[in-house]
């Protein structure tokens, strides 16, 4: 499932044109398993499921399985809705270099939220 | 062609605050009985836009809201540009009886939002003698920094863009497209550190915990509005505070988040409207 993302946020031209300054490899923790994330100049170039021996990351995301089950439902309850929303409930952390992950907040809020069954929307 | 112009009418008005001259923006619609908005940490008062184009409320209130100094259309104060901005409890008192001095209002409702909903409760407690009613939208008495605040305000993040981003989430899912990003274009034109220094009352400065309960609901009648799908002020928090003061009503409103009256204005109208009804038929 999370490797529809590559195809999903490079299909949204206004998404890639606004991460067109963004070039990182983010982890993303789903429970258990973890995937590196790969961005180049706003596209996603890479989804790479783990485990991994030693990932390099600028940042990562960490949350449990069903805490992004509910982020990634189509009509999120309150409280799931928004990657915000989870950091203030403690359900997701928010580690590393976070400079990257702030600067560039929208896209990774758009680009997470292109996992819904429906394509997503803020 | 054919142009229409909405019925608000915009000023600026020179007023001393804090022994410095300011000049602040005042936009008005209406005629009857005072209503003065308040908006949100980081935004200014177009967020009331709704409100002063609705018939049935400037049909019988003078709608009022005022861009805080550093916020919209009006100015820093002189000397700005040295300082670091942080709003205090003390301060944004002060400033909204002066300028509820300044237009002459006579014991406005008071409307205010987020931060405007928690010196809603501050006011409440010290000047209930100065207001009709007051209604505190996404009103809570404290909330606990969530995120590390330096990131508004780092020449590395884009201040508006961040801003944005940050409080985007806070909009409920039903808002309509159009009303949900000019509610986030008002966030994305906030001055630099201004949202941050908002927010120093909102989550520092402002704690009021230890005295919401003292409110006396029968010197100033108390309305509680809080979207469900705020995280900031959850509805948790607002229901809370309404079950700590005798006499005060809240209200829950379904699918709407932390601007009500900017993200979604006509289903909050719908919750909005009768409670004008109850406070005009006291």
């Amino acid at each position: 499932m999370i490797e529809a993302l590559k195809e999903r946020v490079n299909d949204d031209a206004a998404l890639v044109r606004r991460g067109r300054y963004l070039s990182t490899t983010f982890l993303l923790e789903v429970g258990p398993t973890a995937w590196l994330i790969s961005i180049f100049e706003g596209r996603v170039v890479s989804v790479t499921r783990g485990p991994f021996v030693m990932p390099s990351s600028s940042f990562a995301l960490r949350a449990s399985e069903a805490e992004w089950q509910k982020f990634w439902s189509n009509r999120p309850p309150p409280g799931a809705n928004d990657l915000m929303a989870l950091i203030k409930r403690r359900a997701l952390k928010a580690e590393g270099d976070l400079q990257i992950f702030m600067a560039h907040l929208r896209y990774f809020k758009e680009a997470l939220a292109k996992l819904r069954p429906e394509g997503g929307s803020l | 062609m054919s142009v229409q112009f909405e019925p608000i009418v915009g000023r600026y008005m020179h007023l001393d605050l804090f022994g410095r001259p300011n000049r602040i923006y005042v936009e008005e619609a209406g005629e009857g009985t005072p209503l003065l908005c308040l908006h949100t940490a980081g935004s200014d008062g177009r967020q009331y836009r709704a409100l002063m184009n609705d018939a049935r409320i400037i049909g019988s209130h003078r709608v009022i809201a005022f861009d805080m100094p550093w916020h919209g259309k009006s100015s820093p104060p002189p000397g700005w540009h040295n300082e670091e901005y942080q709003l205090t409890s003390a301060h944004y008192t002060a400033m909204i009886l002066e300028v509820m001095a300044a237009l002459g209002l006579d014991r406005p409702i008071l409307i205010g939002c987020s931060i405007g909903g928690r010196i809603a409760l501050h006011l409440a407690l010290e000047h209930p003698q100065s207001f009709r009613a007051i209604i505190g939208l996404q009103a809570g008495a404290h909330v606990d920094p969530y995120y590390d605040l330096s990131f508004l305000h780092r020449p590395d993040v884009h201040g508006g863009e961040v801003a944005a981003a940050i409080v985007s989430g806070l909009v409920g899912p039903d808002a309509p497209e159009r009303e949900r990003w000019e509610t986030l274009w008002h966030y994305m034109q906030g001055g630099p550190g201004v949202f941050k220094g908002d927010l120093y009352f909102y989550k520092i400065d402002g704690d009021i915990r230890g005295r919401v309960a003292e409110i006396d609901t029968k010197r100033c009648p108390l309305f509680l509005l809080s979207g469900e799908y705020d995280y900031s002020c959850t509805p948790e928090e607002t229901l809370g505070v309404a079950g700590s003061i005798a006499g005060s009503e809240a209200t829950i409103m379904k699918g709407l988040g932390h601007f009500p009256m900017s993200e979604n204005p006509e289903e909050f109208l719908e919750y909005l409207l009768p409670v004008l009804e109850k406070i005009d038929a006291k």
